[in-house]
């Protein structure tokens, strides 16, 4: 954090109030994603979950991508979340609490998490210690829109193809017969 | 030679394709989108239809073939009388060139006579011809999108090869539709079948016509699915799904070799980053590509042939496969699926004719694969019982022959004799399907015998095909089989034949093939067809085709009707007929217009897509005396079948199948090759036995037992050998010392094969565990090692 | 900003993710760790496409998107049929791989 702030003392004055704003969100959200895990409620936890997304939507607009970020909003906070509630629903989990978790098997995940954070923060600081992202104006909608009907037509028709293979799947899958 | 390449090369700089050309030939994607449509109809509307569908799917197949039919005449003409723009030019090369055959090459320009032209001699004429009338494919393609600047064209590619293909898939598919209308009558998925013959039927053919790589893999791949619907058709019994499973996996096996060969020739084709058949195939033969890359492709490739081609050590699927319908085996897996291999290795020959080296070597990969394939194949079809199975494992036999003819270099004779092949297979097939119709039971030793009496249609059908298959003279085998012999070069060594190299190997293994074919198409013969009828005591009906018969499974077995019958016929025409198609030039009872029609029109000899292959001249000592192997096999079978056991029954008054005091039960050599032959060399054990069983308990146990018995032993035996060493030099503390530590070693090991015992805990997040934590240690190690 | 503002908030979202498909013995809750992990890797698409002024990062969010949605369908297909056979979502009961 100190070097965070360092940088923004270092620049120019607007970027005080965004890094301030950035961090306020950035510790919502981290305290939000810890909620999702550690919580014993199923509907706390997708609740808690909002917040992250909505969270990371707010991340995107820093980045300029305003697309992105409606998209995110759209797809993932208005449907994901609903087609959790649907399966926490149909699933009858337990709405209360979710079973004490064995000592071992908490140590095991946080040594794991703790080492991959670790690791990737090493790396990361290591390779990126001040590099700046300079954001003059948001990235134009139409700029994506050409670039992913042009460039990326072959990854796109992947991904309609892997759509429609899911919603096959999941009829067949879930399907009484 | 060097004239055709001239002439190639002179054809629109260097590449032989045009894309303006007669109606038929620029429209020839019609012919798979027929049965495509007709597949979605019959699907959606075939349970309505009077019929349920088998009229769409007939109609439109029958289309196809007419259409195929006229693309083929539109060819014909085509590769006699295209005029290359600027042929004078040419014509004053080839003058000053052969000067013997400026006489002729003036007729030719003028577009007379064939017969005229070979009147005199030949080859002058022949290359005259070639020169002004040059080998030219017609594609048409379309792009279908492009990304990164890579275009994705899709578009069709006919040539003579192309244009045989779809000729002989839509006439054989046309007949084993009308011959299913009766065969699978009344089955509970009628429609369903009809619509997967469609769809097969419209993807093979799809196959044959597709100008570029990408979609030949998608021709490919939809085969192989239609493969394996209609091998599970009668999916109820578990055999019939175990084999259509087993069919795809397998082919799955080879589909990974195909896509790693495209993907190399993709990125390895001159730089071009192109998917074009033609483009792809040009620049190997101008020498673009580099040679490692091309061994890679090969040997990628190969896989892929011998997956779906059923080569030897991949085979096992095909005579499993024979769980399908009749009708599907006739279809699929002998006419026209498991030629698809061989088509691809045909259509991209210039990858193999480089990458392995064909011209001028005496072996290679892909001609000793075939070579093998065709002797083993034949040789488990002696022991078979099930008379489908007997034509599967020579339809493998017969793949081994093509894959073999390619890769001597004799190009030509291995399509010719995929299409010989796949007439008389089919042939084979429909008349083994009519008799099981009949007594409602593959097994020939148990259910048949003596049919000859109740079937005497069939019968002829069958001796035809069987003559045929066995390359009996005058019919279609006979040529198909003698040119693959001419064309190994191997008699070069006693006489001179010619060719790209001298495969005596190839030859003698492709003479013993050619006994074995004789001898167990005899064999077949007499066990269905004579003795005495061993069926007709089981009263209920059983076998596969217990699902789907109608009413007669009592009383004595009858001819099949006619929309059995007339297949047959036609078939058994071509078994007959079309072996004239291509008679060996310099053959001199027939004349000189008819030799090598096939070639000339099917080969595309000059073109620039395609490497220069040397031909093989016919030889008469050759002729005769791999006819006298094939003779001498089936008289040795016949002896042995019709005389010998023929008689023991007679005096028995028993139908036999062998003789009691055989040679398996005299001789113990004999009994376990017998043994060795029924259980297919061990390859399915090899394969589910020991591969597959061993991946899934077998691993971990036998780690846990090196753990214990090897490692701990060699830690032991290593420490005590040290202990004895160390007792005679060294002092007790230094004893102690070593002793101590080989003894930590051991148990520290011994602890740790314990321990990782636990991490096979079932419990998936722990598994997820070790994979981040092994994850993050591996870049943390990544980090490390950069960072030094 | 920093770029590294980014991706270290990423990767500890990664890394709380991680430690929830680790440690929860609920199937849903398993699923909604694999969104946490989905959303730091699409944090950090798209700061590097800020990063290098490209409009691609921005892309294969959006496919990510994409591909998560089918991710959460076919999870919750398994998971419902997990339930209707087992009458529990409770991973640490499904140990049908033990070795």
């Amino acid at each position: 954090m100190s070097a965070l702030f360092a940088a923004a003392s270092a620049d120019a004055d607007i970027y005080v109030a965004q890094n301030v704003f950035f961090g306020l969100i950035a510790i919502t959200m981290i305290w939000a994603a810890l909620r999702v895990v550690t919580t014993s409620n199923v509907v706390h936890a997708a609740l808690w979950l909002v917040v992250v997304l909505g969270g990371v939507a707010v991340q995107f607009l820093f980045l300029g991508a305003e697309f992105v970020a409606v998209t995110q909003v759209l797809v993932y906070i208005g449907a994901v979340i609903v087609l959790f509630l649907f399966g926490v629903m149909l699933t009858r989990a337990s709405m209360g609490a979710d079973e004490s978790v064995a000592r071992e098997k908490r140590t095991m995940a946080t040594v794991t998490a703790v080492l991959l954070f670790a690791v990737m923060a090493v790396a990361l600081i290591d390779s990126f210690e001040d590099v700046r992202l300079v954001i003059d104006e948001p990235q134009s909608t139409t700029l994506v829109s050409d670039s992913i009907f042009s460039q990326y037509i072959v990854p796109f028709e992947a991904v309609s193809v892997l759509l429609l293979a899911a919603l096959v799947g999941a009829i067949v899958v879930a399907r009484r017969d | 030679m060097t004239l055709s390449v001239l002439a190639a090369e002179a054809v629109s700089g260097g590449s032989s394709v045009v894309h303006d050309a007669n109606w038929f030939l620029e429209n020839a994607w019609l012919i798979p989108l027929l049965p495509a449509v007709s597949f979605l109809l019959i699907l959606f509307f075939g349970k309505r239809m009077p019929k349920q569908g088998a009229e769409i799917g007939i109609a439109a197949v029958g289309l196809s073939l007419i259409l195929a039919v006229l693309t083929g005449f539109a060819w014909l003409d085509h590769r006699d009388n295209f005029e290359v723009p600027g042929t004078e030019e040419h014509a004053l090369v080839v003058e000053a060139d052969g000067s013997a055959g400026s006489d002729e090459l003036t007729l030719t320009a003028a577009a007379e006579e064939e017969s005229d032209e070979h009147a005199e001699t030949d080859e002058h004429a022949d290359e005259g011809h070639e020169a002004s009338h040059p080998y030219v494919a017609v594609q048409n393609s379309t792009q279908w999108l492009q990304s990164g600047g890579i275009e994705f064209n899709a578009g069709i590619l006919v040539d003579g090869l192309s244009v045989m293909m779809l000729f002989m898939v839509s006439l054989v598919s046309l007949l084993v539709h009308i011959y299913s209308t009766d065969y699978v009558g009344g089955d509970r998925r009628y429609t369903h079948f009809f619509a997967f013959l469609s769809l097969f039927t419209a993807s093979m053919l799809f196959f044959v016509v597709s100008d570029n790589i990408l979609q030949m893999i998608v021709g490919w791949e939809l085969v192989g699915v239609c493969s394996f619907v209609l091998i599970g058709h009668w999916w109820e019994e578990k055999p019939n799904s175990d084999a259509a499973l087993k069919a795809f996996l397998t082919n799955r096996v080879g589909d990974i070799g195909l896509l790693v060969g495209m993907i190399t020739l993709f990125f390895a084709a001159g730089g071009g980053l192109t998917f074009d058949t033609i483009t792809i195939n040009s620049e190997i033969v101008a020498g673009n590509v580099s040679h490692t890359a091309l061994v890679v492709a090969a040997a990628s490739l190969m896989a892929a042939v011998m997956s779906k081609s059923g080569q030897f050590i991949l085979h096992t699927w095909l005579p499993d496969a024979m769980a399908g319908p009749t009708p599907v085996s006739a279809l699929i897996h002998a006419a026209t699926m498991v030629v698809a291999g061989i088509f691809m290795v045909a259509r991209l020959y210039p990858v193999f004719f480089e990458g392995m080296q064909i011209g001028g070597s005496s072996i290679n990969l892909l001609a000793t694969v075939g070579a093998i394939t065709l002797v083993f194949g034949g040789l488990l079809a002696f022991v078979q019982d099930d008379i489908k199975k007997v034509l599967a494992y020579s339809t493998v036999s017969q793949l081994g022959y093509m894959a073999m003819a390619l890769g001597v270099g004799a190009w030509t004779a291995a399509v010719f004799h995929l299409f010989t092949h796949a007439f008389f297979k089919a042939n084979l097939f429909l008349g083994s399907g009519s008799v099981a119709h009949a007594v409602h039971s593959f097994d020939m030793k148990k259910d048949m015998g003596g049919m000859r009496k109740f079937m005497p249609k069939t019968y002829v059908t069958f001796i035809i095909g069987s003559l045929a298959l066995a390359g009996i003279f005058p019919l279609a085998g006979f040529w198909s089989k003698d040119e693959i012999l001419v064309g190994t070069g191997g008699w070069g060594l006693f006489g001179g034949t010619g060719g790209n190299g001298a495969y005596t190997f190839h030859l003698t293994m492709g003479m013993i093939g050619a006994g074995l074919t004789a001898a167990y198409m005899t064999r077949a013969i007499y066990l269905t067809f004579h003795g005495e009828y061993r069926g007709g005591h089981h009263d209920e009906a059983h076998g596969e085709d217990a699902d789907h018969d109608d009413a007669h499974a009592h009383g004595d077995p009858h001819e099949s009707g006619p929309r059995i019958l007339v297949p047959l016929y036609i078939l058994s025409g071509f078994a007959i007929l079309a072996g004239l198609l291509n008679l060996p030039s310099g053959f001199q009872l027939v004349p000189d217009s008819w030799q090598e029609r096939f070639g000339h029109f099917i080969e595309p000899a000059g073109a620039s897509y395609f490497p220069v292959i040397g031909h093989g001249g016919p030889s008469w000592s050759l002729a005769i005396v791999s006819s006298a192997i094939a003779v001498g096999g089936g008289l040795f079978a016949f002896y042995y079948y019709f005389v010998r056991v023929d008689r023991m029954s007679k005096q028995l008054g028993e139908s036999l199948t062998g003789l009691p005091d055989g040679l398996t039960s005299r001789n113990s050599l004999a009994r376990v090759g017998h043994k060795v032959l029924v259980e297919k060399y061990y390859l399915d054990h090899l394969y589910t036995g020991v591969i597959a069983g061993f991946t899934k308990g077998p691993l971990a146990r036998a780690a846990y037992w090196v753990n214990q018995n090897v490692i701990d032993r060699a830690v032991d035996t290593a420490g005590t050998t040290s202990v004895r060493a160390g007792r005679v030099i060294y002092d007790r503390i230094d004893q102690g010392a070593i002793d101590g530590l080989i003894d930590g070693t051991g148990k520290a090991s011994d602890a740790s094969g314990q321990g990782l015992r636990h991490i096979n805990s079932g419990k998936v997040q722990n598994y997820a565990a070790i994979l981040f934590a092994g994850a993050a240690l591996l870049a943390g190690a990544f980090i490390i090692i950069l960072a030094l | 900003m920093l770029l590294n503002q980014f991706l270290v908030l990423a990767a500890i979202l990664f890394c709380i993710g991680v430690y929830g498909v680790l440690v929860r013995k609920n199937a849903m809750l398993v699923l909604m760790s694999v969104e946490l992990i989905l959303n730091a890797v699409n944090i950090n698409l798209v700061a590097f496409g800020a990063l290098n002024d490209d409009v691609g990062g921005s892309v294969f969010a959006l496919f990510t998107i994409a591909v998560a949605a089918a991710e959460v369908g076919i999870g919750l297909a398994i998971v419902l049929l997990m339930y209707r056979n087992r009458r529990s979502i409770d991973l640490s009961e499904a140990d049908m791989l033990k070795g």
